[in-house]
């Protein structure tokens, strides 16, 4: 019998008990679209860590002072003064040839004020590679230059949070701004880069580092009393960075061998990756409950077909009489269950993507659509049909034209 | 005239519980092609399962089935549903037709297993109908016929895939003496055509339409004897 007529005649079957069909479709729809929405899911929850903290710029290094310890009781990260400006030109000299750029990244809040409004906002003094390092552009006016940034210039590059709180949709740039009560003209704002996991991005005010140290620290000083971030020229050179810079800062600070790190250089990326990891051991989780409920509306597909075939035991016997082979009717039932999961599925497909857009929203993530799972998934569905209505279509196969012809419905 | 069934020493034994059923203990016919025969015996004769025998539904324990010169009896279930298909039509005492599908379709059947296209069957199905006079109910579910209109359908549903033989179980069994009547007359009439038709019956007045009357008992044939046949004429 040709592909064709077969398959009309599943539709027929399956159409001649919609409500049935329908039924134990649904089984088929849940599986698959809970398999679609959770791995969509997944995929955009990773993604959602990832550009979080591709927010703090990607193949970064963050260095800061070393803990304190006096008495037995550690003061925690920073709390010791121990590098130096002399420290970070060493880092910059080009002696360890990982490194690409390096900035210093001076951090503290304070109050800002427009001509009509004020604000209290986190205030970042750094230099004109910092930009580079994290990435992060003007969006109207422009980031300050080499040598602006190495000046003591009054001159200020905000976040889209302080723009809207202080100028509202007007345009910052040129404008005058006070911060911590000292006089700086705006010259960019930065585009917009969303929540990060310390709070809002775009809620700074990025300043000349030495115009920082002189008005917000009061005073120049010998050591650096913030972070550090050096930014490497491969992706993959990040350990090596770190055994240099630790060897090389050691060798400065004079460490005996039985000495610890007076420092600590973190790896964003590594923690990016632990973040990321642990998200796909839930998101896996989850596909695995979805697989479940998958082989459930498979279990379902296989219960209808048996019934299916008892309840049909005299059309069998009559199609055999009039020359059906036994895998003719096997293909006739397998068929039947490939169509009801392979319709299922497609139903399936749609209601995961439409779930996981719905997920992707409400959590702020992005949409993917994850066109390879949804293609396996079809498969899967098709082949939960095939396995699923293997028995049945094997055992109507293997009745007995005569018994069957006599069955009484 | 040639051979067309041909069994030799024909044996089936059933196993039912710890028992041995011998159904049919070594039955000798030969059935030429182009006559029609009935077959007789009451119930618990064996004539069912040589009905299914001769219909290549089931295979004989022991002896040999020559059918159109061809061995069946050992053939696969696979092969022998392919001669069923190409070789015997059946007419059942309930009809077996599928319910919820045409007459058309119903007439379709047969053919689609032996693989020919929708137009074709289409073609052939209906040409059927309008020889059992049925082609004005084409597109009729079962249930929208009468019990002499389904069986008919049933006749050309044997008809459609061209058997040579026709097997009829018991073919009026359900019905009432004028639809008997009309059955048997195209059943003569397919006859007159060529066709091979055996009756399975235990009603000697249906039996009186065939050529030749085979009696079993107790799977045994005890009597075997040609007569001139009382012929149906559908009264216009």
């Amino acid at each position: 019998m040709s592909i064709f007529t077969t398959l009309k005649l599943a539709l027929r079957a399956l159409w001649r008990n919609k409500v049935r069909s329908s039924l134990t479709m649904l089984g088929i729809v849940f599986g698959i679209g809970a398999v679609i929405a959770m791995v969509a899911g997944g995929q955009g929850a990773q993604q959602a860590v990832k550009d979080v903290f591709q927010g703090l710029g990607t193949n970064v290094l963050i260095l800061t002072n070393g803990s304190q310890r006096s008495f037995g009781a550690a003061g925690g990260a920073g709390s010791r003064q121990s590098l130096t400006w002399d420290d970070m030109k060493a880092l910059e000299s080009g002696e360890i040839s990982s490194i690409k750029w390096v900035a210093p990244m001076l951090q503290a809040r304070a109050q800002v004020a427009s001509e009509d409004a004020n604000w209290s906002t986190s205030i970042v003094g750094t230099t004109a590679v910092w930009f580079q390092i994290r990435n992060w552009r003007a969006d109207k006016g422009a980031e300050f230059d080499a040598e602006t940034g190495d000046s003591n210039a009054r001159v200020a590059v905000i976040g889209k949070t302080v723009a809207t709180q202080l100028y509202g949709t007007g345009n910052p740039i040129g404008q005058a701004i006070r911060i911590a009560g000292q006089p700086f003209e705006i010259i960019g704002v930065l585009t917009s880069k969303g929540q990060g996991p310390m709070g809002d991005y775009d809620d700074t005010v990025i300043i000349p580092v030495k115009s920082y140290m002189q008005k917000i620290e009061k005073g120049l000083a010998k050591y650096i009393k913030g972070q550090v971030l050096i930014s490497m020229t491969q992706d993959d050179l990040a350990e090596r960075a770190m055994s240099e810079i630790t060897a090389l800062l050691r060798d400065r600070h004079k460490l005996d061998a039985s000495d610890d790190d007076d420092f600590r250089i973190r790896n964003p990326a590594e923690f990016a990756q632990a973040q990321q990891d642990s998200t796909q051991r839930i998101a896996t989780l989850l596909a695995i409950v979805a697989a479940v409920s998958l082989f459930v509306g498979g279990i379902g597909v296989m219960n209808i077909m048996l019934v299916s075939v008892i309840e049909r035991t005299r059309e069998i016997g009559i199609r055999m009489a009039v020359g059906a082979k036994p895998i003719d009717v096997m293909t006739q039932f397998l068929v039947e269950s490939l169509v009801l999961a392979a319709v299922g599925g497609l139903l399936g497909l749609a209601l995961g993507a439409g779930a996981a857009k719905y997920m992707a929203g409400y959590f702020g993530w992005k949409f993917f659509f994850p066109a390879t799972t949804a293609a396996i998934a079809f498969l899967v569905a098709g082949g939960v049909g095939v396995v699923f209505g293997l028995y049945p279509a094997i055992r109507a196969s293997r009745l007995d034209p005569i018994t069957a012809l006599r069955y009484e419905t | 005239m040639a051979a067309l069934i041909e069994m030799r020493g024909i044996e089936r034994t059933y196993v039912m519980g710890d028992n041995l059923v011998h159904a049919l203990r070594g039955v000798d016919l030969t059935i030429d092609a182009g006559s029609s025969i009935a077959i007789m015996g009451t119930s618990g004769s064996g004539k069912s399962t040589m009905m299914n025998i001769m219909g290549c539904l089931d295979q004989p324990t022991r002896g040999n089935y020559l059918l159109n010169g061809k061995d069946v009896a050992r053939l696969s279930r696979s092969q022998l549903a392919d001669v069923r298909g190409r070789m015997i039509g059946f007419v059942f005492q309930s009809f077996n037709l599928l319910s919820r599908t045409t007459a058309l379709e119903n007439v379709e059947m047969p053919l689609m297993y032996q693989g020919l296209p929708g137009r074709e069957r289409h073609r052939r199905a209906l040409r059927a109908l309008e020889q059992v006079g049925l082609a004005e109910r084409a597109d009729h579910h079962p249930n929208q016929l009468s019990g002499g209109q389904q069986q008919r359908v049933a006749i050309a549903r044997a008809l459609v895939g061209e058997a040579p033989v026709i097997m009829a179980d018991e073919p009026t069994g359900n019905l009432d003496s004028r639809t008997s009547y009309e059955v048997m007359a195209i059943l003569q009439g397919l006859v007159a055509q060529g066709k091979t038709v055996i009756l399975v019956t235990h009603e000697s007045d249906i039996a009186a339409y065939a050529s030749r009357v085979v009696t079993l008992r107790d799977g045994l044939v005890i009597d075997d004897r040609r007569q001139t046949p009382v012929k149906a004429e559908v009264a216009a």
